[in-house]
C-alpha cells in the first residue's frame, strides 16, 4: 500500500489541476462551498453545533471545525468571522475546549460586550448550523512542556476565558496538581463558568480564590497576590484588564520574578498621548488611498475607503492584519512607539500615520 | 441643451436629492441584499455546472442545444448580472474576500483589471462625452454629427454587426488602448505588462472552452466544440446589444468636452440621465441585462447593488420629472430600431 501513496497524491495533484484549469477563471473551491463550505481549501471554515449560555451575557459556542483545521493548544486564540446583516466581521476570541488528539469540535467562549456587533451576534443570535469562517489557532498563552512546577492563574472577567482551557486541559490528562487561582469579577452570577471552577474545587486540588469588585471595589496587585503566599515560587499566568495586568508586572517586577508571569490582553488600551498627526495612507495591492486623521486606525480608514483587508481581533493581539511597510512613518496606538523602517511589519488594528504612508496590502 | 436650461440652484436641489436616494439605499443594506447576490451566484454555478455536464454526456443534437444554451445563460449572468456590478464594488459593502471588486475575475478573455481602468473609470466618467469616453462606439462608430465624416464609416452597419459576434475580443483589444502608446499616453513597458496579462487570460479561456472540454467529451468533442462556440457568440450578442442600447438610441445626448468644464454634482447627475437610457421589461428580462435595463440608476449610483435599482427607479423618474429632465426609457425593439437608424444614418456624411 505504501508503495502507492506517492501515486495517489501525484494522481490527486493532477487531477485538482485539471479541476483549476476547466473552472477557470473561478477556482474549484468556488464550487465546492456551494456544496458544503466546510470542505474548503482556501477559507477555513467550521459549524456551529452547540450554543450554551454561561451567564446573562455570555455564552459557549461550540465549532466543528472544517477541512484544514491543525488543531490548538490550550490558552491560545482563533479569529472567527461572522456575516452581521450581509457584513462579514471578524475577531478574535480564547479557545476554552481542551485540545482533541483528533479533530473533534472546538469551542471559544464570549461575552457580549456593548455595542460588541460580534459578541452580541454570537452571545444572542448565532444558532447550531451557522457556518462561521475561522483562522488558525494562535498565541503563546499557553502550558508549559514541564509541567512539575506549581502553577497560578490570575483572571478577571472574561479573562478566565483562555485559563478555563488550560485547566481544562490539565483536568482530563491528571495533572491538575497543585494549581491555584485567583478570579476577579463584578459579582458571583457574573462569573463565567462559576459551576465548573466550583466543581474543580471540590474533587481536586484546585484553590480558588475569589474577589468581587461590586462588594470590596478593585484590588491591588498586591491584594491579589496576596491571596496565594507562595507566588513567587509559582509560574504565573494573569489575563484581565490591561490596569490589572500592568500593576501585576510591576508587582512580579519588583519581586524579581518577573519572568514568573505570563500575560494575555484582551482590550487595547491607547497610550496617553499616543495620537499622531494623521496622514495619507496609500494600500499599495489594493490600490486605495485614504486620508487618516491622527486617532483611526490604518485598518478602519482603509476599510471605510473600500480596500479589502485582512482583519482580526482589532486591538493588536492576532496580528491577521499585518502588512509590510514600504514608506512613511507610523505609531502605534497603544504605546506611542513610532517606527519608519520600509519592510517592517506594521499591526494596522493598532497604527495611525505620521505623515503618507504606503503598505503593502 | 437642456443642461443650460437649469439654474445653478436647480443643479444643487437635483445633486442633493439624488445624494438621498442614494444613502437611503446604503443605510439600508443588509442580509436581504447578501442573501440576493449569493443566490444569483449560486445559480450561476449550478447553471454552469450542468451546462457542463450535459455537454460532456450529450449524444444527441437536442442533448447539445440544451446544454448550448444552459451555458449561454450561465455566461450572460457571469459577465452581467454578477461581474459587472461586482467589479464596479457594489457588493463590497459585504466585506467578503470571495465577492469584491479587488478579487474578481470574470468568465471574458478580457482581464478584470483592465476592463475594470476603461470601464469604471473612462466610461462611467466622461460617460458620452465624444472624444472622452471610450465604451464602444465613439470611435469606431460614428453615431453623432460632431465626429468627422470619414469614408470607412459607410462600411459601419457590416462591422458594427460582425462585431457583435466577437464583442468579448473587442472590449478585450479596446480596454488595453494600445493606441495610447503611440499617443504618449501609455509606456511601452505597460502596454506589453498588460499584452501579457490578457495572453495568459484569454489563453486560460480558449484553452478551457475550445481544447480541454471538447477534449473531455471523448466521442463528442466536436459538439462540445460548438456548443461552446456558439454559447460565448450568443453571449457576445447579447450583451453588445444590451450595452449599445444604454447610451445609443435616440434621446441620448452627446457632450462636448468643454461642457465638462466647472461641473458641479448636479450637473454629472443631470449628464449621466441625458445620456442613458432605460429598458422596460420582466424581472427575468432586468436580470439577464444585469440590471444595465435600468442604465440610468446604474449611471448616477454606479456602486449600488443592482437588486435595488428597480426599487429607486420611480424615485429617480420623480425627480427627472420635477426638473423637466427627460426619463429615457423603451422596449428593447424599439431601441434595437432606434440604434440601427443611427448607425445607418451616420454611415454617410
Amino acid at each position: 500500500m505504501r508503495a502507492f501513496a506517492p501515486d495517489t497524491a501525484r494522481a490527486r495533484e493532477r487531477l485538482r489541476d485539471l479541476a483549476t484549469l476547466i473552472s477557470t477563471p473561478l477556482v474549484p473551491d468556488d464550487f465546492v462551498e456551494l456544496v458544503n463550505p466546510l470542505w474548503s481549501r482556501r477559507q477555513l471554515a467550521g459549524r456551529v453545533v452547540a450554543v450554551r449560555r454561561e451567564t446573562a451575557d455570555s455564552a459557549t459556542v461550540t465549532i466543528r471545525p472544517g477541512t484544514g483545521w491543525r488543531g490548538h493548544r490550550a490558552g491560545q486564540h482563533v479569529t472567527v468571522g461572522v456575516e452581521v446583516d450581509g457584513v462579514r466581521h471578524q475577531r478574535t476570541y480564547s479557545l476554552t475546549s481542551p485540545p482533541h488528539a483528533s479533530g473533534g469540535p472546538i469551542a471559544i467562549t464570549v461575552k457580549a460586550t456593548r455595542g460588541g456587533v460580534v459578541s452580541t451576534h454570537l452571545v444572542r443570535r448565532i444558532a447550531p448550523g451557522a457556518v462561521v469562517f475561522l483562522g488558525q489557532a494562535t498565541g503563546d498563552f499557553t502550558l508549559p512542556e514541564d509541567r512539575s512546577e506549581s502553577l497560578l492563574f490570575i483572571t478577571a472577567g472574561s479573562g478566565v476565558t483562555p485559563v478555563m482551557g488550560m485547566l481544562r486541559t490539565l483536568a482530563r490528562t491528571g495533572e491538575l496538581g497543585d494549581v491555584a487561582v485567583v478570579h476577579v469579577d463584578r459579582e458571583p452570577g457574573s462569573v463565567i463558568f462559576a459551576r465548573e471552577l466550583r466543581s474543580l474545587v471540590s474533587s481536586r486540588r484546585l484553590r480558588l480564590h475569589e474577589h468581587y469588585t461590586a462588594r470590596l471595589g478593585r484590588p491591588s496587585a498586591a491584594a491579589i497576590v496576596g491571596r496565594v503566599e507562595d507566588w513567587r515560587h509559582r509560574q504565573t499566568w494573569a489575563c484581565g484588564p490591561g490596569e490589572l495586568l500592568d500593576g501585576l508586572q510591576t508587582h512580579f517586577a519588583a519581586a524579581g520574578a518577573g519572568d514568573r508571569l505570563r500575560v494575555e490582553r484582551f482590550s487595547s488600551e491607547t497610550a496617553a498621548g499616543a495620537g499622531a498627526p494623521g496622514g495619507h495612507v496609500t494600500f499599495v495591492r489594493s490600490g486605495v488611498t485614504a486620508s487618516v486623521d491622527g486617532t483611526t486606525t490604518l485598518l478602519a480608514a482603509g476599510e471605510a475607503a473600500g480596500a479589502l483587508l485582512p482583519s482580526g481581533c482589532r486591538m493588536g493581539i492576532c496580528r491577521t492584519c499585518v502588512g509590510r511597510l514600504r514608506a512613511g512613518v507610523v505609531r502605534d496606538l497603544r504605546t506611542g512607539d513610532v517606527t519608519g523602517v520600509p519592510g517592517d511589519a506594521v499591526q494596522t488594528c493598532v497604527s495611525v500615520p505620521d505623515g503618507p504612508v504606503e503598505i503593502e496590502l | 441643451m437642456t443642461f443650460e436650461r437649469l439654474a445653478p440652484d436647480d443643479l444643487n436641489v437635483i445633486a442633493r436629492e439624488l445624494d438621498a436616494i442614494r444613502d437611503e439605499v446604503r443605510a439600508g443594506l443588509g442580509e436581504r441584499d447578501a442573501a440576493y447576490i449569493r443566490r444569483v451566484i449560486a445559480a450561476q454555478r449550478a447553471l454552469e455546472a450542468s451546462a457542463r455536464a450535459v455537454l460532456l454526456t450529450a449524444r444527441s443534437r437536442r442533448a447539445t442545444v440544451v446544454g448550448a444554451g444552459l451555458l449561454t445563460v450561465a455566461k450572460v449572468l457571469d459577465n452581467m448580472e454578477i461581474g459587472h456590478n461586482v467589479m464596479h464594488g457594489q457588493w463590497d459593502w459585504m466585506r467578503d474576500p470571495r465577492i469584491h471588486s479587488t478579487t474578481w475575475e470574470w468568465d471574458a478573455v478580457s482581464t478584470a483589471a483592465s476592463w475594470k481602468h476603461a470601464h469604471n473609470y473612462q466610461h462611467h466618467t466622461y460617460t458620452n462625452v465624444v472624444g472622452k469616453d471610450r465604451d464602444l462606439g465613439y470611435s469606431a462608430i460614428r453615431v453623432h454629427p460632431d465626429q468627422p465624416w470619414h469614408p470607412v464609416y459607410l462600411l459601419q452597419p457590416i462591422y458594427a454587426a460582425a462585431m457583435a459576434l466577437i464583442f468579448e475580443w473587442g472590449i478585450a483589444v479596446y480596454d488595453m488602448e494600445l493606441d495610447g502608446v503611440r499617443a504618449g499616453t501609455k509606456t511601452a513597458a505597460q502596454a506589453k505588462q498588460e499584452v501579457r496579462a490578457f495572453a495568459r487570460k484569454a489563453g486560460r479561456q480558449v484553452a478551457k472552452d475550445y481544447l480541454l472540454f471538447p477534449a473531455l467529451s471523448g466521442r463528442g468533442a466536436r459538439r462540445t466544440l460548438m456548443a461552446n462556440l456558439s454559447a460565448n457568440v450568443l453571449r457576445s450578442v447579447w450583451t453588445h446589444t444590451i450595452v449599445f442600447m444604454g447610451h445609443l438610441p435616440e434621446g441620448a445626448e452627446m457632450f462636448t468636452e468643454e461642457q465638462l468644464e466647472e461641473e458641479t454634482r448636479g450637473g454629472w447627475y443631470v449628464r449621466q440621465v441625458l445620456g442613458s437610457c432605460n429598458l422596460d421589461g420582466s424581472r427575468l428580462f432586468h436580470l439577464l441585462t444585469g440590471h444595465l435595463s435600468f442604465q440610468i440608476e446604474h449611471h448616477l449610483f454606479p456602486d449600488i447593488p443592482s437588486n435595488r435599482y428597480p426599487e429607486i427607479a420611480p424615485g429617480v423618474r420623480d425627480v427627472c420629472e420635477r426638473f423637466g429632465l427627460p426619463y429615457a426609457s423603451g422596449r428593447l425593439g424599439r431601441q434595437y430600431r432606434s440604434v440601427a437608424k443611427k448607425i445607418l444614418r451616420y454611415a454617410v456624411p
